[in-house]
C-alpha cells in the first residue's frame, strides 16, 4: 500500500489581503502601460542603451553597472524592439513597429511587486497584518512611485531588490535556527543584494547596511557560548560566502554578460585601450587585423597615448611651427608643433628610424626593436625629426618643449634620440609589439620623458592637447606611456611629398595577431570598471535638478511628459499626504528612541524585552534604510533629481505604520485613546487615498485638465506645471 | 615644559594595572614635589620662549595646593629625567639650523605676509581663521620684526629683515609636539617604553620637524590639537574626583585648545569631534551610573558644556573680536566684505564717504551684490566660449575692486552720455525708471536674453552686448528699490535695489557659483525668472561718481559685530570650497600619504639651490602604518576570542586592557578623524594635511610594545632620521640619483622628488 488517502485533498491558504494588494498594484503600474506612446523622460537616456544592446555594439555608462540596462534589454528583447529607433528628444513618438507596452514591462513588474514585498517585510518584523496592511497601501498609493514605475526607469528595480534583499534575510534571520535551509534565503539575499548594486551604485549603501546588521547577528552568534566552535566557524563562513563571495561574483557575471553580449565596436571605443578596442567585431580591429606584430626599425607607426582622459589621442606634427613669442613674452624655438590630436588623421604616422641607418624601410629580415634600444622618430607627412630640447613647454614651462626639429643655424643641435622603454615587459616581451607594449621614450641628452600634458594649446596650436618632455619621473603614470596602433612596414624611400604614395604602398603581413585571445575576460573587467568609476561625470545644472534637502519638503517636481498639443501631462509628484506622514513618523520615532534610551540607561524599562528589540529592529530596517539611502547623496557632487529619493522614501513608508502599531499598543493604554488614534489613522489612510485620486491625472497622463485645474493643482509655489491657456 | 614637568610624574610600571585607580589620587599629588628642580633647568632651556612660559606658569599654581609632599619614589626621578630628555632633543632638532635657508619658503609667502598685515594692521582676507596669523604676528612684533618685508613669493632673501621670531616661534610650538606626545601615551598606557617610544617616532621623523621649522599655520595647529588631547586625557584621569580643582583645570585647558585648535585652521573640527564624542560618550556612562542622582548629571552635563562649548565658543569670537579691533585700514581683503563692513576700515573709499546722495542718469558707479561676500558686477573683454549661451562677452561677479567694475547709467532712449551734459544738474533715477548700463571700459550695454545661463540652467544668460552704446531692445533694465513705490529716489549705498528684464521680466540674479577657467573663476551672472525678493537678487550702489552733483558725507550704519563674524565665516568658507584643485597642477592624493608616497618641495628644486623637502622619515611612517594594521588585528582577535569566552592568562588580559579599546581606541579614532574626511573634499590637498593624523598614529605605534619594543629603539629611528636629515636641514649639491648626493641611494620611490 502506498499509503494513499482518498479523495486527495489539498488544502490552500490564500492570503486574500495580500493577493488583492498584488492585484491592485498591478492594476495601478501596469494598465495602459503603452501611453503615452511617446519618450518619457530619462527613457531617451535608457533607451539608448536598449538600443545598442539589441544591435550588440559595445558602450559604456559611467552612471551604473550593467545590469539594469540588461533587464530593460530583456524587456525590448521580449517585444521584438530591433534597436532602430533614434533616441534623440523627450516626446517623439514611438513608430508603430515598436511594442513600447513590453519595454517598460519589466520596471511596472518589478515596481508592482515591490507593494506585496513590504507586506511580508512588515510580517517578517513581527508586526500585525493589520500595520503590513497599511504599509503595503502606502505604497500603493504613491504616485511618484508609480510614474516611476510605469516607465522604461530604473528606480523600480533597484527598490525591487533592495526590498528583497531584506526580505530575504529577514527570512533567513528569523527561522529556527536548527535548519540549514534558512541559508537558502540568506543566499537569495545575497543575490538580490548583487542585483542592486548591479542596477545603480546607490545599492551599494543598503548592501552595507544589510552587512552591517548581519555583522552584529554573527557577533551575537560569536558570543553564544552555547554553540560550539566548530558550528560557529562553519556559520560564520557560509555567512561570509552567502553575503560577500556570491554577491561579489554575481556582480562580476552581470559584467561578464554585458561583455559577452556586446561584441561589435561602437561609439564608445575610444575611451578604452587599444587592446580592449582590438577585442571588438570592426573597429580597430578591422584596421589591425593583420598588421605586423612586432615593430621593427623602418616600421610606420601612429602612437596613441594611454591617458585617455577626456578622449584619445595620437602623437601628432604639422607644418606649424611654435610661436616666437607667447603671449606672455616667453620664448620658444620656433620648430615645427608637436601636438597629440585626438582624431584619426595622416599626420599622426611616424617612422621608427635606426640612427645608425639612413634608409627608412625594413630590412629583410626585419630588425624588432627592443626594450633599451635606441631609436629616432621622422614625422612621416613633414620627415621632421622628434625633438626635445631645454627650452621650457608652451603651457607648461616646467617641462621641456618637444618639437620637429628645424635646423635655424642658431646653435640648437638636434637632440632627437629617444630611448625605447617597455615598462610591462615583464608581462609581454622585451620586444615592442604593437597594441601590447606600453612604452615609454626616454629623451637621450635630458632623460626627460615624452609626456602628454593634458593642457590644450591656445588658437596657434589648433587647440591640439600639448605634449611635453618633462624630466619627473613618478613611477608608472598613464600620461608618460604610448602604445602603437596602427602599423605597417614601410618598403618605399620615404621623401617629403610621396607620402600620399607612400601610404598606398602595399602593407606586409608576416605575423597575424589576434589580440582578442590576449586579452582576458579579468583584465577587460577590470579596465571596463576603473573606467566607469574614473570617467567624470559633467556637474551641471538641469532645470529639473534639485538638492537633497528639497527632497524632504518636495519642493521640486519634474515634468516627464507632456502632450504635444494639449494639456496632458505627466509629473513626478509624490503623494503630498504620504510624504508628510512620513516624515512626521520619522521624528517621532527619533524623538521617541531618544526618550527609551536615556530612560533604559537610568534603569527604567518602559517597555517589555521583545518589544524593545522589536522596536530597534525597526529602526535598523526604516530609519536605517532611509538614512543609507539619503544622506550619502549631500556628499555627491553629480546632479540630483527628486526620484533619487524614492529608495529612501520606501522605507520610510515601512516606518509609519510600524510606529502606529508600537504607540497603539504600548504607550497608549486606555481603550478610548486607542480607538481614537485607530480612528486617526483611517482618517490619515482616507486622505492618503483622496490625494492619490487628486494627482492621478498628473500620473497617468489623462484625463486632461483645464488650466485651471492644474493650477489648482499646483500646491506648491515651487511645482512647475505647465499648462496652455486656450 | 612646566606644564610637563607637573602632570607626568605619575608614570608607572606596568605591572599594578588594578591598583592603579585606587592609586591615582595619591600619586596626582606626589607629583608636585620635584618640580621644582627640573623646572630651573627647563627655563634656562627653553629661555627665549617666554611666549609659551606664560601660558605654562598657571600649572604650576594651580598644582601649588595640591601639594600634600609624599617622597617621590625613584622611579618617578627616572621619569622626569626622560621627560627632560624628550625635551632638550625635540628642542635641539627643530631649533638646529633654524635660519637657514634665508628665503621664503613654500607658504611662508602666505603666512609671512600675513602676520606682517597684522603688524601693518591692513585688512585682508584668508581661508583661515586668523589666530595663527595672529600669534605670527605677535611673535614677529615682539622679535623686532617691522612688518616691511612683501613676501612676494617663495625664493626672495630676507637680507636685513628680521624673520628669525616667526619661524622660532612656530619652532618652539612645533617642539612640544614630541613632549605632549609622551605624556599622552604615559597617561594612556602607564608605560615608560610605549611613550619614549612615540617621543623617538616623533623626534626624529624628519617630515614633523620640517613642517616646524617654517613660517606656518601647522605647528600653530598640531599645538593646540595635541594640547587639547593631552587635556582631556588628564581631564579624564581626574574622573574619581569630579569638580575639584584639578578637574576644573584640564576641563578648562581643554576648551582653550579646542578654541585654539579652531581659531587656527577649521581642520580644528576634528579634534572638536574627538573630544566631542569622548565627552559624550563619558557623559553616557555617567547616565548609566545608577548612583548618581539625576542633579549630579545634570552639573556634569552643565560643566561640560560650560567648558567645552560655551568658553571655547566665546574665546573663538574673542578671537575675531581682535582681529577686526588690529585690522583697521584698507588693505587687499576689502571687496570680500559688504560695503558696511568697508566702511569701518580706514583709507577705504567708503570710510567717511562722500558722494551724491541719489542715483542720476550720467554717473559711473559699481553694483554690488547684497548677498554675502557677493560680488560687484562686472565685465572685461572677453567673450563666452562656443556652446555656453550667446557667443557675447562675458558678465561675472567679481570680488575684488577693479575698473572694470564701472558702469554708466543711461536713459533708454539716451545715446550717449554727451547728450546729458548738455542740460544742467543731471536727472535723478527714480523707482519704476527703465536705464540702460553701459560698461565704461568696453562700452558694451549690459543685456539678456533667452538662452540658457552658463551654469543655473534655469536661469538666462547675461552678457555685455552692442557697441558704443548702441544696443537693442534687449539692453534695457527697470530700476526698482525694494519696499519703494512709483517716483522714489535711489539711494547710494543704502537703497536695495533690483534690476528687471524689460524684454523676459527677469531680475539680475548672482547665482554664487564659480564659472570655469574661461570664466577666470570669477561668479556668475544670471538673469532669474523667479522674482522672490532674495539679497541673491538685490544690488546696491556702492561707488558714485557724478562730477556735477554735489558729493554728501554719507555715514553708514556700521555693522554690528555678530553680523560681520557671520559675514566673514561665509567668505571663508566659501573661499575654503573654492579652492579646487587647477587641472594640470598635481594634486595629492589622501591615500598617498600614509605610505608616504610624495612629498612637498619647500625650497629648491635644481642642483645649485638651497633645497629643503617635506617628506616624512620612511622608516617611521612605514612602522606607524604596519603597526596600525597590527593593532587593528590584534584587536580583532583579542575581541572575538573575550566575545568566545576564550580564558586568558593574567598577563595577556592586563595587556590587553592597556593596548586595548580605552587608549588605543581613542588613538584610533583620532587618526580616523584626522584623516578620513579628506576623501570627502573637493578642495586641492596637500601633503601636509595629514601630519595631524600622524600624530596619532605615532602615538598608537607607542602603544603597541610586543612589536615596537624590539625592532624601534631610539637607534633604529635615528640611525634612519641621520641619514634624512638632509631633507629637513636643507641640502645643495647633486640630485638624489647622482651618486655624490648626500642623498645618493636613499630615493626608495621613484615619487620622491629630491
Amino acid at each position: 500500500m502506498l499509503g494513499l488517502q482518498l479523495p486527495l485533498l489539498v488544502t490552500v491558504q490564500i492570503n486574500m489581503e495580500l493577493l488583492l494588494l498584488t492585484l491592485l498594484a498591478f492594476w495601478t503600474r501596469l494598465s495602459q502601460l503603452s501611453y503615452p506612446n511617446a519618450v518619457v523622460f530619462d527613457e531617451v537616456y535608457y533607451g539608448q542603451f536598449v538600443s545598442l544592446y539589441m544591435k550588440r555594439v559595445f558602450f559604456i555608462d559611467e552612471s551604473g553597472p550593467p545590469l539594469g540596462h540588461m533587464i530593460l534589454a530583456v524587456g525590448a528583447y521580449l517585444g521584438g524592439f530591433d534597436g532602430n529607433f533614434l533616441w534623440n528628444r523627450i516626446g517623439a513618438e514611438y513608430p508603430s513597429g515598436v511594442c513600447v507596452w513590453s519595454l517598460r514591462l519589466l520596471p511596472a513588474v518589478c515596481g508592482s511587486l515591490c507593494v506585496p514585498l513590504v507586506y511580508l517585510l512588515i510580517l517578517e518584523l513581527r508586526l500585525t497584518h493589520c500595520t503590513a496592511l497599511g504599509a503595503a497601501l502606502l505604497l500603493l498609493l504613491e504616485n511618484s512611485l508609480i510614474v516611476q514605475s510605469r516607465f522604461m526607469l530604473l528606480e523600480s528595480v533597484l527598490i525591487f531588490f533592495q526590498l528583497l534583499s531584506f526580505l530575504c534575510y529577514l527570512r533567513f534571520h528569523n527561522a529556527p535556527h536548527s535548519s540549514w535551509s534558512r541559508y537558502c534565503w540568506l543566499l537569495l539575499s545575497g543575490a538580490s543584494c548583487a542585483a542592486a548594486v548591479g542596477v545603480k551604485y546607490m545599492g551599494v549603501f543598503s548592501y552595507l547596511l544589510l552587512l552591517g546588521v548581519a555583522c552584529l547577528h554573527t557577533w551575537q552568534l560569536i558570543g553564544d557560548r552555547a554553540v560550539s566552535h566548530v558550528s560557529v566557524c562553519v556559520q560564520c563562513v557560509c555567512r561570509c560566502v552567502c553575503l560577500l563571495l556570491v554577491p561579489l561574483l554575481l556582480y562580476v557575471f552581470w559584467f561578464y554578460v554585458h561583455l559577452s553580449v556586446l561584441y561589435r565596436s561602437g561609439p564608445h571605443d575610444q575611451l578604452m585601450s587599444s587592446a580592449f578596442q582590438a577585442s571588438l567585431e570592426g573597429g580597430l580591429s578591422r584596421i589591425t587585423q593583420g598588421q605586423p606584430l612586432e615593430v621593427a626599425f623602418g616600421s610606420q607607426v601612429t602612437l596613441r597615448s594611454s591617458a585617455s582622459q577626456p578622449v584619445p589621442c595620437w602623437l601628432h606634427s604639422h607644418k606649424a611651427n611654435y610661436p616666437i613669442r607667447y603671449d606672455n613674452g616667453r620664448g620658444s624655438s620656433h620648430q615645427q608643433q608637436v601636438t597629440c590630436y585626438p582624431f584619426k588623421d595622416v599626420n599622426n604616422w611616424w617612422i621608427i628610424k635606426d640612427p645608425g641607418r639612413q634608409e627608412l624601410v625594413v630590412s629583410t629580415p626585419p630588425h624588432p626593436v627592443r626594450h633599451g634600444d635606441i631609436i629616432q622618430l621622422v614625422h612621416g607627412m613633414t620627415s621632421r625629426f622628434l625633438n626635445s630640447h631645454d627650452v621650457a613647454a608652451p603651457m607648461s614651462p616646467h617641462a621641456q618643449e618637444v618639437s620637429g626639429y628645424i635646423d635655424f643655424n642658431v646653435s640648437m643641435p638636434a637632440q632627437n634620440l629617444w630611448r625605447v622603454e617597455i615598462f610591462n615587459r615583464e608581462a609581454e616581451s622585451e620586444v615592442w609589439k604593437t597594441i601590447l607594449s606600453e612604452v615609454r621614450l626616454v629623451h637621450v641628452n635630458t632623460s626627460a620623458v615624452l609626456k602628454l600634458s593634458g593642457v590644450s594649446l591656445p588658437d596657434w596650436g589648433f587647440r591640439q592637447l600639448e605634449v611635453v618632455a618633462d624630466k619627473l619621473n613618478k613611477g608608472h603614470q598613464s600620461s608618460l606611456s604610448w602604445t602603437v596602433e596602427e602599423h605597417r612596414y614601410g618598403t618605399m624611400c620615404v621623401c617629403a611629398g610621396q607620402e600620399q604614395k607612400e601610404r598606398e604602398a602595399e602593407l606586409h603581413s608576416p605575423t597575424h595577431i589576434d589580440v582578442d585571445s590576449n586579452i582576458s575576460f579579468w583584465a577587460k573587467f577590470l579596465e571596463l570598471q576603473w573606467k566607469m568609476l574614473t570617467v567624470k561625470q559633467e556637474e551641471s545644472e538641469h532645470k529639473y535638478s534639485s538638492s537633497p534637502l528639497e527632497w524632504i519638503t518636495m519642493e521640486t517636481n519634474i515634468a516627464y511628459w507632456l502632450h504635444p498639443s494639449t494639456n496632458a501631462q505627466i509629473h513626478l509628484i509624490g503623494n503630498p499626504v504620504s510624504w508628510g506622514v512620513a516624515n512626521l513618523s520619522l521624528s517621532a520615532y527619533q524623538l521617541l528612541a531618544l526618550v527609551y534610551l536615556l530612560r533604559r540607561r537610568r534603569g527604567i524599562k518602559d517597555l517589555p524585552d521583545d518589544a524593545w528589540s522589536q522596536f530597534v529592529a525597526v529602526g535598523w530596517l526604516c530609519v536605517g534604510g532611509w538614512a543609507v539611502n539619503f544622506l550619502p547623496f549631500f556628499l555627491m557632487e553629480k546632479t540630483l533629481f527628486l526620484y533619487h529619493y524614492l529608495p529612501a522614501l520606501c522605507f520610510l513608508f515601512l516606518l509609519t505604520p510600524a510606529l502606529l502599531e508600537h504607540t497603539h499598543s504600548h504607550l497608549l493604554s486606555c481603550l478610548a485613546h486607542r480607538r481614537a488614534l485607530c480612528v486617526c489613522a483611517l482618517a490619515a489612510a482616507a486622505s492618503v487615498f483622496l490625494s492619490y485620486r487628486t494627482f492621478c491625472p498628473l500620473t497617468y497622463g489623462r484625463p486632461e485638465l483645464s488650466a485651471n485645474q492644474l493650477q489648482d493643482l499646483r500646491w506648491r509655489e515651487s511645482w512647475d506645471i505647465l499648462y496652455r491657456r486656450r | 615644559m612646566a606644564k610637563g614637568e607637573c602632570t607626568t610624574q605619575w608614570s608607572k610600571t606596568e605591572d599594578t594595572c588594578s591598583t592603579l585607580r585606587n592609586r591615582k589620587a595619591f600619586l596626582s599629588s606626589e607629583k608636585q614635589q620635584q618640580d621644582s628642580q627640573p623646572k630651573d633647568g627647563d627655563n634656562s632651556q627653553t629661555a627665549g620662549h617666554s611666549s609659551k612660559d606664560g601660558t605654562q606658569s598657571s600649572n604650576g599654581t594651580s598644582a601649588q595646593w595640591t601639594d600634600r609632599g609624599t617622597d617621590p619614589p625613584r622611579k618617578e626621578t627616572h621619569s622626569s629625567v626622560l621627560l627632560l630628555l624628550v625635551t632638550v632633543l625635540s628642542f635641539s632638532t627643530r631649533l638646529y639650523k633654524i635660519m637657514e635657508p634665508a628665503h621664503v619658503c613654500w607658504d611662508e609667502t602666505h603666512f609671512g605676509k600675513m602676520g606682517s598685515y597684522y603688524i601693518n594692521r591692513t585688512f585682508f582676507f584668508d581661508v583661515h581663521p586668523p589666530l595663527g596669523k595672529m600669534l605670527i604676528g605677535l611673535a614677529g612684533y615682539v622679535t623686532g620684526y617691522d612688518g616691511t618685508f612683501p613676501f612676494i613669493k617663495p625664493g626672495d632673501k630676507y637680507e636685513h629683515h628680521n624673520y628669525w621670531g616667526m619661524r622660532g616661534f612656530c619652532a618652539v610650538l612645533g617642539s612640544f609636539l614630541p613632549v605632549f606626545a609622551y605624556l599622552i601615551v604615559l597617561e594612556l598606557s602607564q608605560s615608560r617604553t610605549a611613550a619614549l617610544i612615540t617621543a623617538t617616532l616623533l623626534i626624529f621623523d624628519t617630515g614633523c620637524i620640517t613642517i616646524s621649522q617654517y613660517i606656518l599655520l601647522d605647528p600653530i595647529l598640531m599645538f593646540f590639537i595635541m594640547g587639547a588631547v593631552l587635556s582631556m586625557v588628564k581631564f579624564k584621569q581626574q574622573t574619581h574626583r569630579p569638580f575639584s580643582a584639578p578637574w576644573w583645570l584640564w576641563l578648562v585647558l581643554t576648551g582653550v585648545n579646542l578654541a585654539g585648535a579652531l581659531g587656527v585652521k577649521f581642520v580644528g573640527l576634528f579634534v572638536i569631534l574627538l573630544v566631542g564624542l569622548n565627552t559624550a560618550w563619558d557623559l553616557w556612562g555617567l547616565l548609566g551610573n545608577l548612583h548618581l542622582s539625576l542633579v549630579d548629571i545634570a552639573k556634569h552635563f552643565l560643566a561640560r558644556v560650560v567648558g567645552l562649548i560655551l568658553l571655547p565658543l566665546f574665546l573663538y569670537v574673542t578671537i575675531f573680536a581682535i582681529h577686526f579691533v588690529v585690522l583697521n585700514k584698507s588693505g587687499p581683503g576689502d571687496g570680500f566684505f559688504s560695503s558696511a563692513f568697508q566702511s569701518r576700515l580706514i583709507g577705504n573709499n567708503l570710510h567717511n564717504a562722500s558722494m551724491p546722495e541719489y542715483l542720476a542718469y550720467g554717473s559711473t558707479i559699481t553694483v554690488k551684490n547684497l548677498r554675502i561676500a557677493g560680488g560687484y558686477l562686472h565685465s572685461h573683454w572677453h567673450l563666452y566660449p562656443e556652446g555656453v549661451g550667446a557667443k557675447q562677452q562675458q558678465v561675472t561677479a567679481y570680488l575684488h575692486k577693479d575698473y572694470n567694475n564701472l558702469w554708466l547709467v543711461h536713459r533708454q532712449d539716451e545715446n550717449n552720455s554727451e547728450k546729458a551734459s548738455q542740460s544742467g544738474a543731471p536727472d535723478l533715477v527714480r523707482h519704476g525708471d527703465i536705464i540702460r548700463l553701459e560698461h565704461k571700459e568696453t562700452t558694451r550695454n549690459l543685456h539678456s536674453h533667452l538662452h540658457e545661463a552658463p551654469l543655473t540652467k534655469k536661469h538666462f544668460q547675461v552678457t555685455g552686448y552692442g557697441i558704443n552704446a548702441t544696443g537693442d531692445a534687449n539692453d534695457l533694465w527697470q530700476v526698482e528699490v525694494c519696499g519703494g513705490r512709483k517716483g522714489d529716489l535711489v539711494k547710494v549705498l543704502r537703497s536695495k535695489v533690483r534690476f528687471l528684464h524689460r524684454a523676459t521680466g527677469c531680475v539680475l540674479y548672482s547665482s554664487g557659483k564659480t564659472l570655469p577657467k574661461w570664466g577666470w573663476e570669477q561668479v556668475e551672472v544670471t538673469c532669474s525668472p523667479y522674482l522672490k525678493e532674495t539679497p541673491s537678487s538685490q544690488w546696491s550702489i556702492e561707488d558714485h561718481i557724478n562730477p556735477k552733483l554735489p558729493n554728501i558725507s554719507l555715514s553708514l550704519l556700521k555693522p554690528h559685530f555678530l553680523e560681520i563674524l557671520l559675514e566673514s565665516h561665509i567668505v571663508m568658507i566659501r573661499g575654503n570650497s573654492g579652492l579646487k584643485p587647477k587641472d594640470n597642477e598635481m594634486n595629492s592624493k589622501p591615500w598617498h600619504w600614509p605610505i608616504n608616497y610624495q612629498g612637498l618641495r619647500f625650497s629648491g628644486v635644481n642642483e645649485t639651490e638651497y633645497r629643503v623637502y617635506l617628506l616624512g622619515n620612511p622608516v617611521v611612517w612605514w612602522i606607524n602604518l604596519a603597526s596600525l594594521g597590527l593593532y587593528v588585528i590584534m584587536v580583532a582577535v583579542a575581541s572575538v576570542a573575550l566575545q568566545r569566552g576564550v580564558p586568558l592568562d593574567q598577563r595577556r588580559r592586563g595587556r590587553l586592557h592597556f593596548c586595548g579599546l580605552r587608549g588605543g581606541g581613542l588613538l584610533l579614532l583620532g587618526w580616523l578623524l584626522h584623516y578620513a574626511p579628506f576623501y570627502t573634499m573637493g578642495r586641492i590637498l596637500y601633503y601636509h594635511h595629514y601630519f595631524p593624523a600622524m600624530l596619532f598614529s605615532s602615538m598608537l605605534t607607542g602603544k603597541i610594545p610586543e612589536i615596537t619594543e624590539n625592532i624601534c629603539d631610539s637607534c633604529f629611528i635615528s640611525f634612519f632620521f641621520y641619514l634624512f636629515h638632509p631633507l629637513s636641514y636643507g641640502m645643495r649639491g647633486p640630485l638624489a640619483h647622482e651618486p655624490a648626493s648626500a642623498m645618493a641611494g636613499l630615493r626608495w620611490m621613484d615619487s620622491w622628488e629630491f
